[in-house]
């Protein structure tokens, strides 16, 4: 696996390699435990995981690259090309959907300037202008105060389409 | 994530007695102010198997969905084997309708700490891992500030309460995917693996769990009830509750009805008309009630004129059999289990006359079409098969046999898969076709 685009593995900064380091520790039956963990803290930094990741958390583990490529494309969290500035996630399972969160997902759709009928599919298109990423997502556990959606880290209740305004404003 | 509302009179709060309070805070002074850490200090005084036997007597069933008794499961630990043992607290909230557990991960760490340290001490394991969900994204830095703090004081790490006994909680955070809810998933998860669900048997990781170690998996709420049986004792937790399903359990009502959020009732204390109509305040002006959800996604739908054959103790004491109406059924396992569905994790979904049962359905097929693991061809072909089949029927693009190739699809799912979510998958689809035939056979006339 090499690429010209796979460079994160030359771009490890000391604060990362530390708390790799320490998650490690968290684990001391296997160390292959840590896969997850540090697919967490490598994505958090580096907003994807290239090629030079897999192959270095692979390494760190004493694992196949395989065994990390695996799990990257397994789980719908981890991604292994550059997202959007802003990611919104809009929860798209029944409560939500029956408070209205597909009407919002379009219009989400509409203002960043994606395709709602790709965005309705899973996965997670980008905006022409890389500002947003928007992804429908299965249930985010907060049914009671249904439609909700994440704006990068942050879950936000019960979503009016003014919100959705005053979010794509903000962060345009 | 906002304070609960004032407490209905029919609430009892316990899990969620701190978080009711205003400006309750999730640090450890807050917690030992509120009576934190007195009962991991009281189990130190027992007995393990005594700690066990309370569990057992205290009849708690575990909230995570399959409502297992938790001190059977426990039992089948045996302290003394010689091999390392360990727990996983589930913490991955994933199933539609469920938002319990976000709320004491994120607001009363130490609240599940406690029941932690009571667990591993009852079961001398001393390594344990809080799985959670990683759109919980701040809740891993506010676990992990608890953990800190609780170390510090002595509560976790080596030689805590002064006691010898030293014990390790790490929290280790999923990607997104719902399968991780299944126990034996949620190990391979933890162990690094492609998380698809193990073979059974063994049918408990308490027998070959974690690193092949005899293990424990429970979930958050469940382990949060220990604390409070040894702080009420195991007789007065199992009065709270009905026969064989002891203590509160914390409902979540989402969908059509006035008042949606976690209500906290001590089991059994409530119909589900109760629920509906009083605490959560009925359903919008003008709107009837057409169906429930009552235990999360996966658990049958049940229809609001469905008459169940409910059999309850009579007055000599022998079992009769009772007609019994949607709302007159009472919310424990037995119950709703009697009633043909389940009460899972306590999720309630309630939908009025004004939706479309083809539409909900399809929204709960494409849910499990995207989250199968894709281990076992019946569930990875199936769930996309139904849920392409309920997509062209909403589309007007159906077939008359739809409606029962529907159902012949769920058919054989159900039962051939290795893990639960095969019937998980299906019950939604068999009891919606079953239960709303008309609509679909409608659905699927219209071109």
């Amino acid at each position: 696996m090499t690429s010209t685009t796979a460079i994160q593995a030359s771009q490890i900064p000391p604060a990362l390699l530390e708390k790799i380091e320490e998650a490690i520790t968290h684990y001391p039956v296997s160390r292959r435990s840590a896969a997850l963990p540090l697919m967490h803290l490598w994505q958090n930094h580096f907003g994807f995981i290239d090629e030079s990741g897999i192959e270095w958390i692979a390494a760190k583990l004493e694992l196949q690259p395989i065994a990390i490529l695996e799990i990257v494309t397994f789980y719908p969290w981890f991604r292994q090309t550059a997202p959007g500035k802003t990611i919104i996630r809009v929860c798209r399972t029944l409560s939500c959907a029956m408070a209205g969160s597909y009407e919002l997902h379009d219009q989400i759709c509409k203002a960043t300037g994606i395709d709602s009928e790709q965005g309705h599919s899973h996965g997670m298109p980008t905006s022409p202008d890389g500002k947003f990423s928007v992804e429908f997502v299965e249930c985010l556990a907060s049914c009671g105060t249904a439609p909700v959606c994440m704006i990068n880290n942050d879950l936000v209740e019960k979503v009016t389409s003014a919100d959705i305004e005053t979010i794509v404003a903000q962060h345009s | 994530m906002s304070t609960l509302p004032a407490p209905h009179p029919k609430e009892r709060r316990i899990i969620f007695g701190n978080v009711s309070e205003q400006n309750y805070a999730p640090d450890l002074e807050t917690y030992l102010a509120h009576g934190g850490y007195n009962e991991a200090k009281k189990a130190f005084t027992m007995k393990p198997d005594e700690i066990i036997a309370e569990v057992k007597a205290a009849n708690l069933r575990g909230r995570g969905g399959a409502a297992f008794p938790t001190g059977v499961k426990w039992g089948f630990i045996r302290r003394d084997d010689g091999k390392p043992h360990y727990l996983c607290v589930n913490g991955d909230e994933s199933e539609p309708g469920t938002f319990k557990d976000g709320v004491i991960l994120h607001q009363d760490p130490h609240q599940l700490l406690e029941g932690i340290i009571i667990t591993c001490f009852a079961l001398n394991i001393h390594l344990a891992y809080i799985y959670i969900r990683c759109e919980f994204t701040h809740a891993k830095a506010i676990l992990e500030k608890a953990i800190e703090e609780a170390k510090v004081r002595g509560f976790l790490g080596k030689n805590i309460f002064g006691q010898g006994f030293d014990l390790d909680v790490y929290v280790h955070e999923g990607g997104g995917a719902y399968i991780c809810g299944e126990e034996t998933s949620l190990l391979e998860s933890l162990e690094g693996k492609r998380p698809y669900p193990r073979i059974k048997p063994p049918y408990f990781p308490a027998v070959l769990g974690l690193y092949m170690s005899p293990t424990i998996v429970n979930n958050v709420e469940t382990i949060c009830h220990v604390k409070h049986i040894l702080r009420l004792g195991s007789s007065e937790y199992a009065k709270m509750g009905t026969a064989g399903d002891g203590g509160t359990r914390i409902m979540c009502v989402s969908g059509d009805v006035m008042r949606p959020g976690t209500y906290e009732l001590p089991v059994g204390a409530v119909t589900m008309g109760e629920l509906i109509f009083d605490i959560c305040g009925g359903l919008r002006p003008g709107r009837s009630l057409k169906a429930i959800i009552p235990g999360g996604s996966s658990s049958k739908v049940l229809r609001a004129d469905e008459v169940f054959k409910i059999k309850k103790p009579g007055a000599d004491g022998a079992m009769i059999e009772q007609e019994t109406k949607l709302v007159d059924l009472v919310l424990d396992a037995g119950s709703v289990a009697a009633a043909g569905s389940m009460i899972g994790s306590a999720a309630v979904i309630v939908m009025d006359d004004s939706r479309n049962m083809v539409w909900a359905l399809n929204n709960l097929n494409q849910f499990y079409a995207h989250e199968s693991c894709g281990q076992c061809t019946p569930c990875r072909e199936g769930v996309l098969w139904m849920s392409k089949v309920s997509t062209r029927m909403l589309a007007g693009r159906g077939h008359a046999s739809d409606p029962k190739m529907l159902h012949t699809i769920a058919d054989n799912i159900a039962g051939r898969t290795i893990c639960a979510f095969g019937e998980a998958a299906s019950w939604p689809t068999q009891s919606f076709t079953e239960k709303f035939a008309e609509e679909f056979a409608t659905a699927a006339a219209q071109q």
